[in-house]
């Protein structure tokens, strides 16, 4: 126990002598926990607005259909199966066309009573419930259409008045419906080139007439559909119903359960979710890269320390034990925030959608969830401590005491070819020879970060023309656009952080080469682009690596985790990686600038 | 303090280097007058911490003084760029440094090479001198050897050859025998020497009495002032030569 608390105590006073490098070392790591709960608890916070709709609504635990009114007997047995409570319907339902605002929508046109049912009773935003000559629209599809209450639709060729305008819980909102008509439905975006079958139904919409409006639009009985809604005794095990039963999808009966529905409902928070969950594994890799350098750097500085704990009787396992300890509690606290900070801004990433009630409210943390986000937090500092950690603590204590640099890397054919360039390329190339692994370190964290943005320039293009094509919302594009913009905050960020960590990183290690090429003669400005030269060059070799293989091989990766098709995209053109790959360099090198002629300038005499 | 008739390489008035303020201003180098003649050495020698290093970076152009003039072949140089002082230094003045300051990473060669290279010389030029003064030094052998194969003497070597490699008007040495063992020692002694008769214009900063002893002028430095001046005409000679081993 005292040797634990000697550790932390060891490490808690290191932490508080270098305190900016510590507010560094958890920005990097919070920048990727924060990033990870957000992808984790978005579907949490995105399914809070159904559990509101499916309370208010009295929403099923089942809904099933049949097409064709001679099923009908198989769907009273379901209403009387084993399990289920209470059951509504079932209720006529007819594929239609609604025309309004001069558009024309697919839609699925439910017949209800005007009586309150004992399930799925729709709750009404507005207006009121419907009645004969009046129809009721699902919220979402009327916000699409801009329809509101009062207005006149045309549904068979039959006007109605548009009473009210309701949400329900047994049917994801527009365009997202579930289909329950024969004729078959297919949402999402369709290629020009393909003709869809006769009669399917695209996107359609969800409308509720009462049932005799209905029957007098079919022209006849075998064009409708019917619906029923059951409530269960145990609704968590609504698969088990719909198993035992014969349905789902494809089945004598289909069925979906209130899950099938809620995944349905979330699928945006889905789409999100995957986003930031790359995100986070970008921004690991990042922090990573940040972390090794801040490490380095810190190791290089605490070398008399190390010299100092072992010379008063500290084994290495203790030495490597207070190293560790030190980013450990870094990682805790950064875990910590960052399930804090997730949790708390998951909502604002998800739709506030018109059909459902309710706003996404705060998810709650679940255990798993906090064991993934504080495992990876430690998984990172491990990952970057270990081993600077090791060989600091199996270090000489004489040469540790004396303070002794570690000897930097000697690159015999870049030494050699330097000799040829001018002064300040000259210095840069030893600079970058020196230290092969911060290199290696600096390029990957340029290159990560640019296939971050080549895949964010990709998918901002890609939602640009979703609104056209009926697969995203344009509230759907906006909550999507949110969260990239969310990852590109986060990204460029982080990405600055390092460009600046390892720059300082370099300076400092270089202090004393830079002074004695200045008491040699080179000018401060000399070193000073030097300096930022040596980051530049991995810079550009990142960024080109960033562009390709990097973006494209992340671009492929998404696509693979969520089924998407890579031809609906529009890749970025030549010139746009150009410019991407020339701003990258540029803003590394404004943002090394600083660090680079603050080394530049340090006096020579101090150093030498 | 001068005893030259003619007009001095480098030179000094009333140099003075202040650290700190009120009551903790500390007068490293305070009111420092010196004239140096081309091919002249000179020595400095006092205790640690009396300002010797402090008075030779501001001599070189690596330290700014808080006030006085240095000026380098009648060119004051205590109040121009530090650009123009970096290239100063690329040809006019160099430094030896007592911890030799050579690059770990570059061959014996390559640290020679690089003083050249920066002052702009072509890659052949840089390593044709490089070669030639390695070999001056007896290190022909031992020029792709990197600084942590060789013995101290061996690394003072290469950090003078470094320092004459644009053949420089002044060279200013930093307790050059301050990290050297004896045998060392007497090698950069018998060094030194060699530069001396060959007309090289030296300042060394040291408290060995028998690197002194090879100057044809010796100061005595105390608290930031030249406190004593001694002639030592032909540089080194009589008893003191011979004790150190420098003459039969």
């Amino acid at each position: 126990m005292g040797r634990i608390l000697l550790v932390i105590r060891l490490a808690l006073r290191d932490l508080r002598r270098r305190r900016t490098e510590a507010a560094l070392l958890l920005l990097a790591i919070l920048a990727a926990t924060t990033t990870l709960t957000l992808g984790l608890v978005l579907r949490d916070a995105a399914g809070a607005p159904y559990q509101s709709t499916r309370a208010a609504t009295r929403g099923p635990d089942v809904v099933a259909n049949v097409g064709r009114a001679a099923d009908l007997a198989e769907l009273g047995k379901l209403a009387t199966a084993s399990g289920v409570t209470e059951h509504s319907g079932p209720y006529p339902v007819l594929a239609g066309k609604l025309e309004a605002s001069g558009r024309t929508s697919d839609v699925q046109v439910e017949g209800r009573d005007a009586t309150i049912a004992a399930v799925d009773q729709p709750q009404v935003r507005q207006g009121s419930w419907v009645s004969d000559g009046g129809v009721a629209l699902e919220a979402t599809f009327a916000d699409s259409l801009e329809v509101g209450v009062g207005d006149s639709v045309t549904l068979g060729g039959r006007s109605f008045k548009v009473v009210g305008v309701a949400v329900t819980a047994a049917m994801p909102p527009y365009p997202g419906a579930s289909c329950i008509v024969a004729a078959g439905c297919i949402n999402g975006a369709i290629p020009d080139d393909r003709n869809l079958p006769a009669g399917l139904l695209h996107n359609p919409g969800l409308v509720w007439l009462t049932q005799a409006d209905v029957l007098s639009l079919a022209s006849d009985r075998s064009s409708l559909s019917y619906v029923m809604n059951l409530k269960l005794a145990a609704p968590d095990e609504a698969q088990a119903f719909v198993d035992r039963n014969g349905g789902d999808h494809g089945g004598a009966i289909p069925m979906q359960t209130w899950e099938s529905i809620l995944a349905d409902a979330t699928d945006l928070a889905r789409d999100s979710q995957i986003l930031l969950l790359i995100g986070a594994w970008l921004l690991g890799l990042l922090a990573v890269a940040s972390l090794s350098v801040l490490v380095g750097g810190r190791m290089a500085d605490q070398t008399k320390r190390i010299g100092l704990l072992k010379a008063v009787g500290g084994t290495p396992g203790l030495v490597a034990a207070v190293l560790l300890a030190e980013y450990l509690l870094v990682a805790v606290v950064a875990a910590a925030a960052g399930l804090m900070i997730g949790a708390l801004t998951a909502p604002l990433l998800t739709e506030s959608s018109a059909g459902l009630v309710g706003g996404a409210g705060t998810a709650s943390l679940t255990w798993s969830t906090i064991g993934l986000v504080t495992a990876v937090a430690l998984g990172v500092a491990v990952v970057a401590t270990t081993v600077p950690a090791v060989r600091a603590a199996q270090s000489s204590t004489v040469s540790a005491l004396a303070d002794a640099a570690r000897p930097p890397r000697r690159t015999g054919w870049l030494i050699t070819l330097s000799a040829r360039l001018p002064v300040p390329l000259l210095l840069a190339l030893r600079v970058t020879a020196r230290r092969p692994r911060r290199v290696v370190l600096g390029v990957v964290s340029i290159a990560v970060t640019v296939s971050g943005i080549y895949v964010l320039v990709v998918l901002n293009a890609f939602l640009g023309d979703q609104p056209g094509t009926g697969a995203y919302t344009e509230a759907q594009v906006a909550v999507l656009r949110h969260v990239l913009l969310v990852w590109t905050v986060i990204l460029l960020s982080l990405a600055a952080v390092n460009a600046i960590v390892i720059t300082w990183a370099t300076v400092l290690d270089n202090r004393h080469a830079s002074a004695l090429a200045r008491a040699l003669g080179a000018t401060p400005q000399e070193v000073t682009v030097a300096l930022a030269t040596a980051q530049v060059l991995p810079a550009l070799l990142g960024a080109v690596m960033g562009v390709f293989p990097g973006g494209f091989l992340l671009f492929a990766a998404i696509n693979v985790i969520t089924g998407g098709d890579s031809d609906k995209a529009t890749l970025p053109a030549p010139w746009q990686l150009i410019a991407l790959v020339m701003a990258t360099v540029l803003v590394v090198a404004a943002l090394t600038s600083v660090p680079a002629h603050l080394g530049g300038r340090r006096p020579v005499t101090a150093t030498l | 303090m001068s005893n030259a008739a003619d007009t001095p390489v480098l030179s000094a008035r009333g140099l003075r280097k202040e650290h700190g303020k009120g009551e903790g201003l500390v007068r490293a180098v305070d009111g420092v007058d010196l004239d140096v003649s081309a091919g002249e050495t000179v020595a400095i020698m006092g205790p640690s911490g009396c300002g010797k290093s402090t008075l030779l970076h501001l001599l070189g152009g690596l330290d700014r003084p808080s006030a006085g003039e240095v000026s380098l072949n009648s060119r004051r140089i205590d109040n121009i760029s530090e650009k123009a002082l970096a290239r100063m230094r690329r040809t006019d003045v160099s430094y030896v440094f007592q911890s030799f300051h050579l690059m770990e990473e570059l061959s014996a060669m390559e640290n020679v090479e690089l003083a050249a290279l920066l002052a702009g010389r072509s890659p052949r030029v840089a390593r044709r001198r490089a070669e030639e003064l390695l070999d001056q030094l007896g290190l022909a052998g031992r020029a792709r050897f990197l600084p942590s194969a060789l013995s101290g003497g061996q690394r003072q070597r290469v950090a003078v050859a470094r320092a004459l490699s644009n053949e420089p008007l002044v060279v200013l040495a930093d307790e050059p025998t301050g990290n050297l063992d004896s045998d060392a020692t007497l090698d950069v002694l018998q060094l030194f020497k060699d530069l001396h008769e060959s007309g090289q214009t030296l300042v060394i900063v040291t408290h060995d009495a028998r690197i002194a002893a090879t100057a044809d002028r010796k100061f005595s430095m105390r608290d930031g002032v030249l406190v004593d001046e001694t002639l030592l005409t032909g540089g080194t000679t009589g008893q003191l030569g011979a004790l150190v081993g420098l003459e039969d």
